[in-house]
Protein backbone atom coordinates (compact mmCIF):
# COMPACT_ATOMS: atom_id res chain seq x y z
CA UNK A 1 0.00 0.00 0.00
CA UNK A 2 2.20 3.09 -1.13
CA UNK A 3 -0.05 5.56 -1.74
CA UNK A 4 -1.44 7.02 1.17
CA UNK A 5 -5.58 6.98 1.04
CA UNK A 6 -7.00 10.71 1.37
CA UNK A 7 -8.39 9.78 5.00
CA UNK A 8 -5.24 9.43 7.27
CA UNK A 9 -7.32 7.64 9.78
CA UNK A 10 -8.50 5.46 7.38
CA UNK A 11 -4.67 4.96 6.73
CA UNK A 12 -3.62 4.06 10.26
CA UNK A 13 -7.00 2.12 11.34
CA UNK A 14 -5.30 -0.44 8.11
CA UNK A 15 -1.88 -0.68 9.42
CA UNK A 16 -3.12 -1.58 12.78
CA UNK A 17 -5.01 -3.84 10.97
CA UNK A 18 -1.94 -5.51 9.52
CA UNK A 19 0.27 -5.30 12.53
CA UNK A 20 -1.98 -7.84 14.84
CA UNK A 21 -2.37 -10.06 12.18
CA UNK A 22 1.59 -10.24 11.77
CA UNK A 23 1.66 -10.08 15.16
CA UNK A 24 -0.81 -12.93 15.77
CA UNK A 25 1.25 -15.06 13.11
CA UNK A 26 4.80 -14.86 14.64
CA UNK A 27 2.60 -15.79 17.90
CA UNK A 28 1.62 -18.71 16.07
CA UNK A 29 5.11 -19.55 14.82
CA UNK A 30 6.06 -19.55 18.12
CA UNK A 31 3.38 -21.80 19.16
CA UNK A 32 4.49 -24.25 16.50
CA UNK A 33 8.34 -24.11 17.25
CA UNK A 34 7.74 -24.62 21.41
CA UNK A 35 5.36 -27.03 20.76
CA UNK A 36 7.63 -29.04 18.55
CA UNK A 37 10.81 -28.62 20.85
CA UNK A 38 8.42 -29.35 23.92
CA UNK A 39 7.71 -33.07 22.15
CA UNK A 40 11.59 -33.33 21.15
CA UNK A 41 13.40 -32.20 24.79
CA UNK A 42 10.10 -33.97 26.73
CA UNK A 43 9.57 -30.36 28.54
CA UNK A 44 6.21 -30.63 30.07
CA UNK A 45 6.57 -26.87 31.11
CA UNK A 46 6.61 -25.74 27.61
CA UNK A 47 3.71 -27.49 26.23
CA UNK A 48 2.02 -25.62 29.50
CA UNK A 49 2.83 -22.67 27.87
CA UNK A 50 2.39 -23.24 24.40
CA UNK A 51 -1.15 -24.45 25.58
CA UNK A 52 -1.42 -21.26 27.53
CA UNK A 53 -0.72 -18.94 24.81
CA UNK A 54 -3.83 -19.93 23.08
CA UNK A 55 -5.42 -17.89 24.73
CA UNK A 56 -4.11 -15.03 23.05
CA UNK A 57 -4.00 -16.61 19.86
CA UNK A 58 -7.81 -16.48 19.99
CA UNK A 59 -8.02 -12.86 21.74
CA UNK A 60 -6.28 -11.44 18.69
CA UNK A 61 -8.42 -13.04 16.23
CA UNK A 62 -11.44 -11.49 17.81
CA UNK A 63 -9.94 -8.50 17.84
CA UNK A 64 -8.73 -8.66 13.99
CA UNK A 65 -12.64 -9.05 13.24
CA UNK A 66 -13.93 -6.52 15.22
CA UNK A 67 -11.42 -4.36 13.22
CA UNK A 68 -11.86 -5.50 10.32
CA UNK A 69 -16.46 -5.32 10.82
CA UNK A 70 -15.86 -1.75 11.68
CA UNK A 71 -13.48 -0.69 8.81
CA UNK A 72 -16.07 -2.70 6.89
CA UNK A 73 -19.24 -0.58 8.17
CA UNK A 74 -17.78 2.62 8.14
CA UNK A 75 -15.51 3.24 5.26
CA UNK A 76 -17.19 1.33 2.80
CA UNK A 77 -13.75 -0.03 1.50
CA UNK A 78 -13.73 -1.46 -2.73
CA UNK A 79 -10.88 -2.60 -4.49
CA UNK A 80 -7.72 -3.24 -3.28
CA UNK A 81 -8.71 -2.41 0.07
CA UNK A 82 -11.98 -4.73 0.39
CA UNK A 83 -9.35 -7.72 -0.71
CA UNK A 84 -7.17 -6.56 2.32
CA UNK A 85 -10.44 -6.68 4.06
CA UNK A 86 -11.46 -9.93 3.41
CA UNK A 87 -8.14 -11.58 3.48
CA UNK A 88 -7.69 -10.43 6.59
CA UNK A 89 -10.71 -11.93 8.33
CA UNK A 90 -9.71 -15.38 6.32
CA UNK A 91 -6.18 -15.28 7.24
CA UNK A 92 -6.99 -15.03 11.36
CA UNK A 93 -9.41 -17.24 11.26
CA UNK A 94 -6.31 -19.68 9.62
CA UNK A 95 -3.81 -18.33 11.80
CA UNK A 96 -6.11 -19.36 14.84
CA UNK A 97 -6.53 -22.62 13.62
CA UNK A 98 -2.83 -23.24 13.47
CA UNK A 99 -2.59 -22.14 17.39
CA UNK A 100 -5.19 -24.75 18.22
CA UNK A 101 -2.95 -26.99 16.31
CA UNK A 102 -0.30 -26.05 18.44
CA UNK A 103 -2.09 -26.70 21.22
CA UNK A 104 -2.64 -30.48 19.92
CA UNK A 105 0.61 -31.17 19.67
CA UNK A 106 1.47 -29.80 22.97
CA UNK A 107 -1.39 -31.83 24.20
CA UNK A 108 -0.25 -35.41 22.79
CA UNK A 109 2.98 -33.91 24.13
CA UNK A 110 2.28 -34.24 27.58
CA UNK A 111 0.51 -37.31 27.13
CA UNK A 112 3.66 -38.62 25.21
CA UNK A 113 5.89 -37.47 28.01
CA UNK A 114 4.41 -39.71 30.72
CA UNK A 115 5.32 -42.51 29.13
CA UNK A 116 8.87 -43.94 28.30
CA UNK A 117 10.22 -41.90 24.46
CA UNK A 118 8.77 -44.71 21.46
CA UNK A 119 11.36 -43.62 19.06
CA UNK A 120 13.95 -40.66 18.50
CA UNK A 121 11.95 -37.94 16.40
CA UNK A 122 13.63 -36.91 13.28
CA UNK A 123 11.03 -36.76 10.45
CA UNK A 124 8.45 -34.91 13.17
CA UNK A 125 10.87 -32.18 13.53
CA UNK A 126 11.64 -31.34 10.33
CA UNK A 127 8.54 -31.81 9.31
CA UNK A 128 7.45 -28.76 11.58
CA UNK A 129 10.21 -26.89 10.54
CA UNK A 130 8.72 -27.16 6.80
CA UNK A 131 5.36 -26.48 8.11
CA UNK A 132 6.79 -22.91 10.25
CA UNK A 133 8.85 -22.21 6.92
CA UNK A 134 5.54 -22.63 5.49
CA UNK A 135 3.74 -20.33 7.25
CA UNK A 136 6.30 -17.70 7.86
CA UNK A 137 7.04 -16.90 3.92
CA UNK A 138 2.52 -16.92 3.65
CA UNK A 139 3.45 -14.04 6.13
CA UNK A 140 6.24 -12.59 4.18
CA UNK A 141 4.03 -12.68 1.10
CA UNK A 142 1.28 -10.94 2.67
CA UNK A 143 3.63 -8.05 4.14
CA UNK A 144 5.51 -7.57 0.77
CA UNK A 145 2.36 -8.55 -1.69
CA UNK A 146 4.94 -11.01 -3.01
CA UNK A 147 2.59 -13.72 -5.17
CA UNK A 148 5.30 -15.59 -6.27
CA UNK A 149 6.48 -16.59 -2.70
CA UNK A 150 2.97 -17.26 -1.98
CA UNK A 151 3.06 -19.57 -5.05
CA UNK A 152 5.28 -21.54 -3.55
CA UNK A 153 4.15 -21.90 -0.31
CA UNK A 154 1.15 -23.70 -2.24
CA UNK A 155 3.90 -25.81 -4.02
CA UNK A 156 5.54 -26.48 -0.33
CA UNK A 157 1.91 -28.82 1.37
CA UNK A 158 2.97 -31.85 -1.49
CA UNK A 159 6.18 -31.99 0.69
CA UNK A 160 4.35 -31.59 3.38
CA UNK A 161 1.78 -34.87 2.77
CA UNK A 162 4.70 -37.18 1.75
CA UNK A 163 6.29 -36.79 4.78
CA UNK A 164 2.76 -37.32 6.69
CA UNK A 165 2.87 -40.64 5.08
CA UNK A 166 6.01 -41.56 5.74
CA UNK A 167 5.84 -41.01 8.83
CA UNK A 168 2.79 -43.25 9.07
CA UNK A 169 4.29 -45.80 7.49
CA UNK A 170 6.99 -46.30 9.57
CA UNK A 171 4.95 -46.06 12.97
CA UNK A 172 2.31 -49.10 11.31
CA UNK A 173 5.66 -51.12 11.40
CA UNK A 174 5.90 -50.22 14.93
CA UNK A 175 2.62 -51.07 15.96
CA UNK A 176 2.81 -54.40 14.02
CA UNK A 177 6.09 -55.45 15.43
CA UNK A 178 5.17 -54.35 19.09
CA UNK A 179 1.10 -53.64 20.00
CA UNK A 180 2.31 -52.17 23.27
CA UNK A 181 3.46 -49.16 21.31
CA UNK A 182 -0.01 -48.66 19.15
CA UNK A 183 -0.77 -45.59 22.31
CA UNK A 184 2.32 -44.14 21.66
CA UNK A 185 2.60 -44.25 17.85
CA UNK A 186 -1.54 -43.38 17.71
CA UNK A 187 -0.28 -39.76 19.19
CA UNK A 188 2.72 -39.41 16.88
CA UNK A 189 0.62 -40.22 14.19
CA UNK A 190 -1.60 -37.32 15.47
CA UNK A 191 0.64 -34.66 15.93
CA UNK A 192 2.25 -35.81 12.08
CA UNK A 193 -1.27 -34.83 10.89
CA UNK A 194 -1.87 -32.03 13.04
CA UNK A 195 1.76 -30.59 11.32
CA UNK A 196 0.18 -31.48 7.96
CA UNK A 197 -3.10 -29.21 8.71
CA UNK A 198 -0.62 -26.49 9.93
CA UNK A 199 0.63 -26.86 6.42
CA UNK A 200 -2.64 -26.79 4.69
CA UNK A 201 -3.65 -23.56 6.50
CA UNK A 202 -0.40 -21.89 5.80
CA UNK A 203 -1.39 -22.57 1.76
CA UNK A 204 -5.17 -21.15 2.88
CA UNK A 205 -3.31 -17.81 3.84
CA UNK A 206 -0.68 -17.96 0.68
CA UNK A 207 -3.55 -18.47 -1.51
CA UNK A 208 -5.35 -15.65 0.10
CA UNK A 209 -2.38 -13.27 -0.66
CA UNK A 210 -2.78 -13.94 -4.34
CA UNK A 211 -6.23 -13.20 -4.48
CA UNK A 212 -5.21 -10.17 -2.33
CA UNK A 213 -2.60 -8.95 -4.92
CA UNK A 214 -3.91 -10.17 -8.16
CA UNK A 215 -7.95 -10.21 -7.46
CA UNK A 216 -8.01 -13.99 -8.82
CA UNK A 217 -9.59 -17.11 -6.49
CA UNK A 218 -6.75 -19.93 -6.74
CA UNK A 219 -8.55 -22.29 -4.51
CA UNK A 220 -9.80 -25.13 -5.53
CA UNK A 221 -8.37 -24.82 -9.18
CA UNK A 222 -5.34 -26.14 -10.66
CA UNK A 223 -3.69 -23.13 -10.38
CA UNK A 224 -1.57 -23.82 -7.84
CA UNK B 1 -18.60 -5.44 -22.72
CA UNK B 2 -16.36 -8.31 -21.92
CA UNK B 3 -18.25 -11.28 -23.55
CA UNK B 4 -20.46 -9.45 -26.29
CA UNK B 5 -23.17 -10.59 -24.72
CA UNK B 6 -25.20 -7.38 -24.80
CA UNK B 7 -26.76 -6.12 -27.35
CA UNK B 8 -25.26 -2.28 -27.98
CA UNK B 9 -27.97 0.76 -27.20
CA UNK B 10 -25.35 3.31 -27.81
CA UNK B 11 -21.41 2.89 -29.37
CA UNK B 12 -19.65 5.78 -28.76
CA UNK B 13 -16.42 6.38 -31.14
CA UNK B 14 -13.59 8.63 -30.72
CA UNK B 15 -16.10 11.22 -29.23
CA UNK B 16 -14.33 14.50 -28.42
CA UNK B 17 -15.83 17.48 -27.02
CA UNK B 18 -14.23 21.67 -26.94
CA UNK B 19 -16.20 24.31 -24.95
CA UNK B 20 -14.33 26.99 -27.16
CA UNK B 21 -10.71 26.40 -26.53
CA UNK B 22 -10.98 23.95 -24.10
CA UNK B 23 -10.64 20.65 -25.20
CA UNK B 24 -12.98 18.52 -22.64
CA UNK B 25 -13.28 15.08 -23.75
CA UNK B 26 -10.51 13.08 -25.59
CA UNK B 27 -11.59 10.75 -27.48
CA UNK B 28 -14.13 8.79 -25.71
CA UNK B 29 -15.13 5.09 -26.92
CA UNK B 30 -17.46 2.75 -25.31
CA UNK B 31 -20.40 1.05 -25.82
CA UNK B 32 -23.61 1.44 -23.41
CA UNK B 33 -25.42 -1.85 -23.57
CA UNK B 34 -29.61 -1.87 -23.82
CA UNK B 35 -31.88 -2.18 -20.87
CA UNK B 36 -28.64 -1.69 -18.68
CA UNK B 37 -27.44 0.81 -16.18
CA UNK B 38 -24.52 2.48 -17.03
CA UNK B 39 -22.88 4.29 -14.29
CA UNK B 40 -20.27 7.34 -14.78
CA UNK B 41 -18.13 8.15 -12.02
CA UNK B 42 -15.04 10.64 -11.34
CA UNK B 43 -14.21 13.46 -9.84
CA UNK B 44 -15.01 17.12 -10.89
CA UNK B 45 -14.45 18.36 -14.15
CA UNK B 46 -13.19 15.04 -15.30
CA UNK B 47 -15.92 15.48 -18.74
CA UNK B 48 -18.18 12.32 -17.19
CA UNK B 49 -21.44 14.95 -17.91
CA UNK B 50 -19.70 16.54 -20.43
CA UNK B 51 -19.94 13.23 -21.74
CA UNK B 52 -24.00 12.38 -21.53
CA UNK B 53 -25.02 15.55 -22.29
CA UNK B 54 -23.68 14.78 -26.09
CA UNK B 55 -25.96 11.46 -26.14
CA UNK B 56 -28.89 14.33 -26.50
CA UNK B 57 -27.26 17.32 -27.77
CA UNK B 58 -27.71 19.41 -24.45
CA UNK B 59 -24.73 21.27 -25.50
CA UNK B 60 -26.24 22.51 -28.64
CA UNK B 61 -27.60 24.81 -26.09
CA UNK B 62 -24.56 26.95 -25.57
CA UNK B 63 -22.81 28.78 -28.05
CA UNK B 64 -18.88 27.50 -28.61
CA UNK B 65 -19.80 23.64 -27.81
CA UNK B 66 -18.64 21.33 -30.16
CA UNK B 67 -18.05 17.50 -29.99
CA UNK B 68 -16.47 15.30 -33.17
CA UNK B 69 -16.52 11.62 -33.39
CA UNK B 70 -19.61 9.67 -33.54
CA UNK B 71 -22.43 8.65 -30.88
CA UNK B 72 -24.24 5.85 -32.66
CA UNK B 73 -28.08 5.57 -31.38
CA UNK B 74 -28.83 2.51 -33.18
CA UNK B 75 -26.27 2.36 -35.39
CA UNK B 76 -27.00 6.14 -36.10
CA UNK B 77 -24.74 9.30 -35.12
CA UNK B 78 -26.70 11.33 -33.57
CA UNK B 79 -24.00 14.39 -33.71
CA UNK B 80 -25.11 14.50 -37.87
CA UNK B 81 -26.69 17.73 -37.99
CA UNK B 82 -29.55 15.79 -40.11
CA UNK B 83 -30.41 14.26 -36.63
CA UNK B 84 -33.39 16.17 -35.44
CA UNK B 85 -32.07 17.75 -32.12
CA UNK B 86 -35.85 17.50 -30.85
CA UNK B 87 -36.99 14.02 -31.79
CA UNK B 88 -33.49 12.75 -30.31
CA UNK B 89 -34.53 14.27 -26.97
CA UNK B 90 -37.73 12.74 -27.08
CA UNK B 91 -35.63 9.37 -27.39
CA UNK B 92 -33.05 10.16 -25.06
CA UNK B 93 -34.57 11.63 -21.95
CA UNK B 94 -32.69 13.35 -19.52
CA UNK B 95 -33.03 14.02 -15.12
CA UNK B 96 -31.07 16.85 -13.50
CA UNK B 97 -29.34 17.16 -10.45
CA UNK B 98 -31.71 18.98 -8.93
CA UNK B 99 -35.16 18.71 -9.69
CA UNK B 100 -36.98 20.98 -11.93
CA UNK B 101 -40.16 20.41 -11.67
CA UNK B 102 -42.18 22.89 -13.90
CA UNK B 103 -44.59 25.80 -11.71
CA UNK B 104 -48.01 23.98 -12.78
CA UNK B 105 -49.91 21.07 -11.38
CA UNK B 106 -48.79 17.59 -11.25
CA UNK B 107 -50.86 16.76 -14.16
CA UNK B 108 -49.54 19.11 -16.31
CA UNK B 109 -46.07 18.65 -15.16
CA UNK B 110 -46.43 14.62 -16.93
CA UNK B 111 -48.93 16.23 -19.67
CA UNK B 112 -46.91 19.14 -21.25
CA UNK B 113 -44.72 17.01 -23.10
CA UNK B 114 -47.43 14.71 -24.14
CA UNK B 115 -49.28 17.66 -25.45
CA UNK B 116 -46.53 19.38 -27.31
CA UNK B 117 -46.17 15.80 -28.84
CA UNK B 118 -49.76 16.30 -30.06
CA UNK B 119 -51.21 14.28 -27.79
CA UNK B 120 -54.71 15.96 -27.14
CA UNK B 121 -57.62 13.45 -26.22
CA UNK B 122 -58.33 13.67 -23.00
CA UNK B 123 -58.83 9.41 -21.83
CA UNK B 124 -55.28 8.81 -23.57
CA UNK B 125 -53.32 11.95 -21.71
CA UNK B 126 -54.81 10.52 -18.70
CA UNK B 127 -53.42 6.79 -19.42
CA UNK B 128 -49.96 8.16 -20.40
CA UNK B 129 -49.88 9.63 -17.08
CA UNK B 130 -50.93 7.69 -14.74
CA UNK B 131 -48.63 5.01 -16.38
CA UNK B 132 -45.94 7.96 -16.45
CA UNK B 133 -46.45 8.38 -12.52
CA UNK B 134 -46.78 4.90 -12.25
CA UNK B 135 -43.48 3.86 -13.30
CA UNK B 136 -42.09 6.50 -11.64
CA UNK B 137 -43.45 5.11 -8.02
CA UNK B 138 -45.20 8.29 -7.37
CA UNK B 139 -48.48 7.41 -8.53
CA UNK B 140 -49.88 6.19 -4.92
CA UNK B 141 -48.69 9.43 -3.03
CA UNK B 142 -49.93 12.16 -5.72
CA UNK B 143 -53.21 10.54 -7.17
CA UNK B 144 -55.48 12.57 -4.93
CA UNK B 145 -53.87 15.69 -5.70
CA UNK B 146 -53.09 15.86 -9.48
CA UNK B 147 -54.53 19.47 -9.05
CA UNK B 148 -51.91 20.50 -6.37
CA UNK B 149 -48.35 22.42 -7.99
CA UNK B 150 -45.91 20.44 -8.15
CA UNK B 151 -43.64 22.79 -6.06
CA UNK B 152 -45.63 21.48 -3.11
CA UNK B 153 -43.97 18.08 -3.45
CA UNK B 154 -40.99 17.32 -1.35
CA UNK B 155 -37.66 17.06 -3.20
CA UNK B 156 -38.05 13.16 -3.30
CA UNK B 157 -41.39 13.57 -4.66
CA UNK B 158 -40.11 16.22 -6.83
CA UNK B 159 -37.49 14.22 -8.54
CA UNK B 160 -39.69 11.14 -9.42
CA UNK B 161 -42.04 13.58 -10.87
CA UNK B 162 -38.86 14.53 -13.29
CA UNK B 163 -38.52 11.25 -14.04
CA UNK B 164 -42.14 10.67 -14.64
CA UNK B 165 -41.85 13.53 -16.69
CA UNK B 166 -38.76 11.48 -18.60
CA UNK B 167 -40.57 8.22 -19.15
CA UNK B 168 -44.27 9.68 -19.65
CA UNK B 169 -42.31 10.39 -23.38
CA UNK B 170 -41.66 7.12 -23.89
CA UNK B 171 -37.69 7.42 -24.36
CA UNK B 172 -35.44 4.59 -25.24
CA UNK B 173 -32.95 5.81 -23.26
CA UNK B 174 -32.63 8.02 -19.80
CA UNK B 175 -29.88 10.25 -18.89
CA UNK B 176 -29.57 11.30 -14.64
CA UNK B 177 -27.34 13.86 -13.88
CA UNK B 178 -26.81 13.44 -10.33
CA UNK B 179 -30.39 12.73 -10.04
CA UNK B 180 -30.00 11.84 -5.63
CA UNK B 181 -27.12 14.60 -4.88
CA UNK B 182 -29.97 16.85 -3.71
CA UNK B 183 -31.99 14.15 -1.99
CA UNK B 184 -32.36 12.64 1.41
CA UNK B 185 -31.04 8.92 2.21
CA UNK B 186 -34.44 7.74 1.77
CA UNK B 187 -35.64 9.23 -0.88
CA UNK B 188 -32.13 8.12 -2.93
CA UNK B 189 -32.69 4.41 -2.13
CA UNK B 190 -36.60 5.39 -3.69
CA UNK B 191 -34.76 6.29 -6.84
CA UNK B 192 -32.40 3.48 -6.67
CA UNK B 193 -35.07 1.16 -7.10
CA UNK B 194 -37.00 2.65 -9.25
CA UNK B 195 -33.66 2.88 -11.62
CA UNK B 196 -33.70 -0.99 -11.09
CA UNK B 197 -37.06 -1.41 -11.96
CA UNK B 198 -37.17 1.40 -15.18
CA UNK B 199 -33.95 -0.51 -16.59
CA UNK B 200 -36.58 -3.47 -17.89
CA UNK B 201 -37.84 -0.43 -20.23
CA UNK B 202 -35.27 1.59 -20.67
CA UNK B 203 -31.50 1.65 -21.09
CA UNK B 204 -29.90 3.74 -18.58
CA UNK B 205 -27.34 5.68 -17.88
CA UNK B 206 -26.62 7.99 -14.64
CA UNK B 207 -23.61 10.29 -13.70
CA UNK B 208 -23.06 9.98 -10.02
CA UNK B 209 -20.54 11.44 -7.08
CA UNK B 210 -21.50 8.82 -4.82
CA UNK B 211 -18.92 5.63 -5.77
CA UNK B 212 -20.94 3.17 -3.42
CA UNK B 213 -24.42 4.36 -5.55
CA UNK B 214 -22.87 3.46 -8.28
CA UNK B 215 -22.04 0.36 -6.99
CA UNK B 216 -25.64 -0.30 -6.14
CA UNK B 217 -27.14 0.44 -8.90
CA UNK B 218 -25.19 -0.34 -12.11
CA UNK B 219 -24.63 -2.72 -14.19
CA UNK B 220 -21.15 -1.40 -16.00
CA UNK B 221 -18.94 1.61 -14.76
CA UNK B 222 -16.61 3.85 -16.30
CA UNK B 223 -14.33 5.89 -14.86
CA UNK B 224 -13.02 9.52 -16.31
CA UNK B 225 -10.36 11.35 -15.54
CA UNK B 226 -9.42 14.30 -17.14
CA UNK B 227 -11.75 14.30 -20.20
CA UNK B 228 -10.43 10.13 -21.14
CA UNK B 229 -12.36 7.36 -20.52
CA UNK B 230 -9.69 5.42 -17.63
CA UNK B 231 -11.67 2.23 -17.45
CA UNK B 232 -14.71 0.61 -18.38
CA UNK B 233 -16.23 -2.82 -17.32
CA UNK B 234 -18.61 -4.78 -15.22
CA UNK B 235 -19.22 -3.04 -12.60
CA UNK B 236 -18.07 -5.76 -9.93
CA UNK B 237 -14.91 -5.72 -11.80
CA UNK B 238 -14.41 -1.96 -11.12
CA UNK B 239 -15.38 -2.25 -7.56
CA UNK B 240 -13.30 -5.66 -6.43
CA UNK B 241 -10.47 -5.57 -9.50
CA UNK B 242 -10.42 -2.78 -11.14
CA UNK B 243 -7.23 -3.15 -13.93
CA UNK B 244 -6.09 0.56 -13.82
CA UNK B 245 -3.75 2.37 -11.51
CA UNK B 246 -5.84 5.46 -11.43
CA UNK B 247 -9.53 3.92 -10.96
CA UNK B 248 -8.20 1.62 -8.27
CA UNK B 249 -6.76 5.56 -6.29
CA UNK B 250 -10.33 6.72 -6.70
CA UNK B 251 -12.13 4.57 -5.55
CA UNK B 252 -9.97 3.48 -2.72
CA UNK B 253 -9.72 7.18 -2.12
CA UNK B 254 -6.37 7.51 -2.43
CA UNK B 255 -6.68 10.49 -5.64
CA UNK B 256 -4.97 13.65 -5.69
Amino acid sequence: MNTQHTSHQFDQELSQLKEKLLYMGGLAEEMIRDSIRALRERNSDLAGEVIDRDLSCNRLEVEIDELAIQILALRQPAARDLRFLTTALKISTDIERIGDEAVNIAERTLELNREPQLKPYIDIPRMAEMAQGMLKEALDAFVHHDTRLAYTVCEGDDAIDDLNRQILRELLTYMIEDPGSITRATKIIFVSKYLERIADHATNIAEMVVYMVEGKIIRHTDAT
Amino acid sequence: MNGLREKIKISVRDLHFYYGDHHALKGNTLDIAENRVTAFIGPSGCGKSTHIRTYNRMFELYRGHRATGEVLLDGVNILEPSVDAIELRMKVGMVFQRPTPFPMKIYDNVAYGLKLKGINNRGELNGRVERALKQAALWDEVRDQLDKSAMALSGGQQQRLCIARAVAMEPEVILMDEPCSALDPVATIKIEELIDELKVNYTIVIVTHNMQQAARVSDYTGFFYMGELIEFDETNVIFTRPTERRTEDYITGRFG
